[in-house]
């Protein structure tokens, strides 16, 4: 059965190498998706006030419109966007008070009990597909590159929602090394990187990016995957300003993880859209021969 | 830094909105401070997490407006996993968030932050930012 793919607002623009680079992947994966017609933003964050409904009609909206198109799951690819559906998604489960109090007010919806299922693409592919299956497909795979899995937050936290054990997750690593890479795992690894507080305090989240950063190079990672566009942002965008303030501070190379996992699944490059990166990471697969061993 | 724990200095008021808006008992809180131990931010806070509890417990309004602290939280939920009382520190802090925005105070201006800023931020940046800091 095929499965609703949500995209969200960033990843139609900001961040299309996110997006086209995972689709390809699912494609020669052999998964069947649809994205969903009439999406809408999520909000982004899920409304930590209790006595708030009104900010979750906008990801509720989103699960109605999978059901309507007749599936019941749903994928998301940013890390902000999966925890907003998977959150209300919950509540619509478990809360009943505040599930009736939400239709009653959708009244031009139909009903809506929480019945979607909300995955990302690490722990569908882990649940769904299976690391084999991951395996027999690699075609180009990442041996010899030290890459270091940032989980950041909204994948691990709360419990209720996390991929995998919020204090030892492992399903970044088991995907990455299934495409041949060396995992180095690093303490910050789920430390978040400062999110919105770009906007409310830039030299704090600069400082926290900073440090994540310089923990996974200290213990020898070459380069990084993540899978929000906010961490890239944080973590990649604003390196400039990192090397600029920061003694020690230097270039990184940073990638949405589905741009190596594309690769290494033998996808052309130009779904990759490397040009969205930093200038370093085509350096960087240049120099691990990870471009020219893909067919033209 | 001083703390008055008189029963008049306690402001009831703040205790109960706090309460009603987090949906959170912050007198829960036993003040181990793992939230401070845990916190990415400790080092941009003036008042650590832990304190903001034990200022919520003591109704000191005063102080509490003094704290950065909730306008630094990013909402990272590793104070909330580990907290061994359970409690869900990030909607505490949303609530005291809300105290303010909810006077139609904002945090940060919209109209006052660079073009060029907002040329290169992700619109995740700028929802979830708005969403946080501004009413």
């Amino acid at each position: 059965m095929k499965i609703a793919y949500y995209p969200g607002c960033t990843l139609k623009t900001k961040a299309r190498n996110l997006e086209t680079s995972a689709l390809a992947c699912l494609d020669i994966l052999g998964v069947e998706y649809e994205e969903l017609p009439r999406w809408n933003c999520c909000g982004a964050v899920f409304s930590l006030a209790d006595d708030d409904l009104i900010h979750m009609i906008a990801p509720v909206r989103d699960l109605i419109r999978v059901k309507e198109q007749g599936q019941d799951t749903v994928l998301a690819l940013c890390s902000m966007c999966y925890n907003t559906l998977a959150r209300a998604n919950d509540l619509m489960k478990n809360n009943e008070e505040k599930r009736d109090t939400i239709n009653r007010f959708m009244d031009e919806e139909p009903d809506y009990f929480g019945d979607v299922r909300v995955v990302h693409f690490l722990d569908y592919i882990r649940d769904d597909i299976g690391w084999d299956k991951v395996k027999e497909k690699v075609s180009n795979p990442l041996n010899g590159v030290k890459v270091a899995p940032y989980y950041g937050c909204t994948l691990l936290r709360p419990g209720e929602v996390a991929i995998d054990r919020p204090d030892k997750p492992g399903v970044f690593e088991e995907c990455m090394n299934a495409l041949g890479a060396e995992i180095i795992r690093f303490p910050m690894s789920a430390q978040c990187c400062g999110t919105y507080q770009v906007l409310g305090n830039p030299e704090a989240a600069l400082k926290v990016s900073f440090d994540i950063i310089k923990d996974a190079s200290s213990h020898g990672a070459e380069a990084m995957v993540l899978t929000c566009p906010l961490c890239d942002y944080n973590l990649g965008r604003r390196q400039d300003e990192m090397i600029e303030k920061y003694e020690g501070a230097a270039e990184f190379p940073l990638f949405y993880f589905t741009q190596l996992m594309a690769l290494a699944l033998g996808a052309s490059p130009d779904v990759c859209h490397f040009e969205l990166n930093r200038d370093i990471t085509m350096e960087f697969l240049k120099n691990k021969n990870l471009m020219a061993k893909v067919p033209a | 830094m001083p703390v008055n724990i008189s029963k008049s200095g306690s402001d009831e008021k703040l205790r109960q909105r706090v309460k009603d808006i987090s949906g959170q008992n912050f007198q829960k809180c036993f003040q181990c401070g793992t939230c401070s131990g845990s916190c990415p931010m400790t080092e941009h806070l003036n008042v650590f997490p832990r304190r903001v509890m034990a200022l919520l417990q003591l109704g000191d309004r005063a102080a509490l407006e003094e704290a950065n602290t909730p306008w630094i939280c990013a909402s990272c939920h590793v104070c909330m996993v580990r907290c061994p009382r359970g409690i869900d520190i990030p909607k505490v802090m949303e609530a005291v968030r809300q105290l303010k925005l909810r006077q139609n105070i904002n945090r940060i201006e919209p109209s006052q932050m660079d073009k060029k800023e907002i040329e290169k931020l992700p619109q995740i940046a700028m929802v979830s930012g708005f969403r946080k800091l501004t009413s």
